[in-house]
């Protein structure tokens, strides 16, 4: 009985010290299946631009951090849960994420575009190299046209709860048939085999693939940025509000702004970005 | 708790149950004729196609479904002869893959259900028959058989439900099911626990149908 007694209350003391520890400690969800983003090496350690920000963030903010994996599709619902405090997934800052959480300033930028293999019917669209769709205009009028012709009928997968599925699904492109994926890993194995006629993604996530893999990916159309596609991805955060809870995730907020200023000012992010993106992809 | 989300999001949910009873039905169907017919070979005297039908039987009950299907859907997807062949034109199709996947699966377990119930069949029923002269394929269809789809009917009740709850996979390959619906209202409301428990309270309605039409199943087949 003895035994039993002190086993538990050691329990209880261990459950108490590691519910304690995690008070202080700065919980950033990633999804380590993003990459350049956010990946994992092969011995299964968590890498990439983020993971490599998120640190530095941390020690401008000067807290301890953890950073804790979570699957794309639960990453709002485990963040409003409380199962960590901060968002550091590519996700980019969009009007329909903010009614449910909120976001830090932007970190980086990145530019959507459409990937086929080599050969497909898709290459060579007539569109200019890059449009905004903030901005509007006849420019970007006649892209979307074009766009909506070449993809009538066709299949166009992407990663589920993106800003990609949104823009297809909003009908700016018509009405594609869209195919929904848990990671992009799948998405581009599916347009590696040939089920999708195109994929839309983040253009570094088919660059990345395409060096990886060796296969004849190419991106086609225009890079897609505005609108759909947000401002910019950033840390997103829970809103804040009253009493403790909330006061510390307003807390964090701030936190967050002013290390980012901070990294900025260093040239941290740019930095990270030129080694993970090849390119900077600051903001 | 979101009421109005959970109301809103109903009919879509239901919509996509449509697809969900197709899944399940036809890998039933499929999977029926699969667990005939590696049930008989399985009690075929010759040791080559009874180790053959235990073989199908014992990777298929000792692998999980979703793996089976992802090595169906993206295994056999990536292996550039077969795109090139007759078959991809039915591989190509995430549909089609998830129930070659489900037929197979529950292909197995039926042929465990079939295999014993024909074995607890009285050795005196198929001597009755010999005795009055019947032939054994006779023998066979109008005793053995029917004697063994009453003897199954609890245990292949089971499969059913356990089936339909399996077709929850045939989101992860692309497929709109009822799961896959959920988990799409999810992606844009960010709150599953309202819209999975209208989800799981579907899915448990249909369970109550199938539990319930095979008890009545087996007292009319009682003997």
């Amino acid at each position: 009985m003895n035994i039993i007694k002190k086993f538990s209350l050691g329990l209880l003391i261990t459950l108490f010290l590691s519910i304690s520890a995690h008070a202080d400690k700065i919980r950033i969800g990633t999804e380590g299946a993003y990459p350049p983003w956010n990946s994992k090496d092969a011995s299964g350690k968590l890498i990439g631009f983020e993971v490599e920000l998120a640190w530095t963030l941390c020690r401008y903010i000067g807290k301890q951090c953890e950073i804790v994996e979570q699957d794309w599709d639960g990453m709002i619902p485990a963040l409003l849960m409380r199962k960590f405090d901060a968002i550091m997934a590519g996700m980019s800052i969009t009007a329909e994420r903010q009614k449910t959480i909120t976001f830090s300033q932007g970190y980086a930028d990145e530019v959507a575009q459409l990937a086929v293999m080599k050969g497909s019917s898709l290459e060579g669209m007539d569109t200019p190299s890059g449009i905004n769709l903030s901005l509007g205009g006849s420019d970007v009028k006649s892209a979307l046209k074009t766009l909506t012709a070449a993809l009538s009928g066709k299949t166009v997968c992407v990663q589920t709860a993106t800003i990609h599925q949104n823009f297809l699904d909003s009908g700016d492109v018509g009405s594609v048939n869209v195919r929904t994926y848990k990671t992009q890993d799948e998405v581009n194995l599916d347009l590696a085999s040939g089920r999708c006629d195109a994929a839309l993604a983040a253009a570094v996530a088919f660059t990345d693939y395409a060096e990886k893999s060796g296969k004849p990916v190419v991106l086609v159309g225009p890079t897609f940025s505005g609108g759909a596609f947000g401002n910019g991805v950033g840390v997103g955060l829970r809103k804040g509000g009253d009493g403790e809870v909330g006061t510390r995730d307003a807390q964090l907020l701030k936190d967050f702004n002013k290390a980012i200023d901070q990294a900025r000012k260093n040239g941290d992010i740019s930095r990270i970005a030129i080694k993970w993106f090849g390119f900077d992809a600051s903001m | 708790m979101d009421f109005e989300l959970m109301i809103n999001s109903f009919p879509k949910l239901l919509n996509a149950t449509v697809i969900t009873l197709k899944l399940l039905s036809a890998s039933l169907f499929f999977g029926l004729f699969i667990g005939l017919l590696f049930a008989v070979l399985r009690m075929n005297k010759n040791p080559i196609i009874n180790k053959f039908a235990y073989g199908y039987s014992y990777v298929f009950r000792g692998t999980p479904l979703l793996v089976q299907i992802f090595i169906i859907y993206f295994g056999l997807g990536q292996i550039e002869y077969l795109r090139s062949t007759a078959l991809w034109v039915i591989l190509k199709e995430p549909y089609w893959c998830a129930i070659i996947a489900f037929a197979l699966n529950t292909g197995a377990y039926t042929s465990e259900i079939l295999r014993s119930a024909f074995q607890t069949i009285k050795p005196g029923f198929i001597e009755a028959g010999k005795s009055l002269g019947i032939s054994n394929k006779i023998i066979f269809y109008k005793i053995q058989i029917p004697i063994a789809i009453r003897q199954s009917l609890p245990a292949y009740g089971n499969e059913i439900i356990l089936m339909l709850k399996g077709t929850s996979l045939a989101s992860t390959v692309t497929l709109m099911d009822l799961t896959g619906v959920a988990k799409y209202i999810i992606s844009t409301t960010f709150k599953p626990i309202e819209v999975f428990i209208v989800a799981g309270s579907i899915y448990l309605f249909m369970t109550f149908l199938i539990h319930n039409l095979i008890k009545f199943l087996e007292k009319k087949y009682s003997y």
